[in-house]
């Protein structure tokens, strides 16, 4: 098989994510062809849709639908934490990487619904219910990573996963 | 639904793969098609717009009910993702 050839662009974002993967913990893939396909076809779908759905899913282009599948998506760190790696295969772990883990596809876990009507919000938990109203600043979670911070404003972007403002929940 | 057919010399089975342009598993079975001269059938899901996408959805998820990709059909057995040793046991290949 040919070695394929990638812009200038596509390499800019490899290196860019491999670095910002890095810093928060986590790992691209070290088949880089197979890395700059991925991020060949997020790009693909940026231009489409204004934003970097998962290549490997079908996405809506519309954003609310999309929103768990937006790379990093909702299901990488549950992915990495049961088969290694994620569901296109961008992120992988560290047993990944040494062999331990099958490198394969692995089964998808997002809810099939989203896949067929779009991405809906579950009802928030009753969890919320029992904080007692004392704290001071109300508590923001990723939900792409479960990073949380207590201050008036989500962050504009995840500080460990990068992920954007919207993509955070109210916690309590 | 526009298939596109791939010529090959391996014309034993009946191959159609329902797949993403951008989605590296989806190509890794096409790669496997051409390397091995399989003759198939795709189309890529996410280039189709209107009533063809909708026709093409619906006829994946009657293979597949999560509509997940690569779908790929082998004469009557649908493998869901890109399972390797599956594809190659089916299509009888090494």
């Amino acid at each position: 098989m040919s070695v394929e050839e990638f812009s200038p662009e596509i390499e800019q974002v490899y290196e860019q994510l491999k670095k910002e993967a890095e810093e928060g913990g986590y790992h691209l893939n070290p088949d880089k062809q197979f890395t700059l396909r991925l991020i060949q076809g997020l790009l693909t779908n940026e231009k489409r849709f204004g934003y970097r759905a998962c290549p490997c899913r079908i996405a809506w282009g519309e954003k609310p639908k999309d929103i768990d599948i937006i790379c990093p998506c909702y299901y990488r760190d549950s992915d990495l934490e049961e088969f290694g790696a994620c569901y296109c295969g961008l992120y992988v772990s560290e047993e990944w990487i040494k062999g331990k883990v099958p490198r394969k596809s692995i089964p998808e876990r997002r809810p099939a619904k989203f896949a067929i009507e779009g991405y809906s919000e579950s009802k928030p938990s009753d969890q919320t219910g029992q904080v007692p109203n004392r704290l001071p600043y109300p508590v923001w979670r990723c939900k792409v990573c479960g990073y949380l911070c207590a201050r008036p404003e989500p962050p504009g972007k995840c500080p460990v996963c990068k992920a954007t403002k919207d993509r955070f929940e109210r916690f309590m | 639904m526009n298939l596109t057919r791939i010529s090959g010399t391996n014309k034993k089975h009946r191959v159609t793969l329902y797949a993403l342009s951008t989605c590296g598993w989806c190509r890794r079975a096409k790669d496997l098609f051409n390397a091995n001269n399989i003759e198939y059938d795709y189309i890529d899901v996410d280039l189709c717009v209107g009533e063809e996408r909708e026709e093409v959805i619906n006829q994946v998820q009657k293979l597949n009910p999560r509509v997940s990709f690569p779908t790929i059909q082998i004469d009557d057995s649908v493998v869901v993702g890109f399972d390797e040793e599956r594809i190659k046991q089916l299509l009888e290949i090494k």
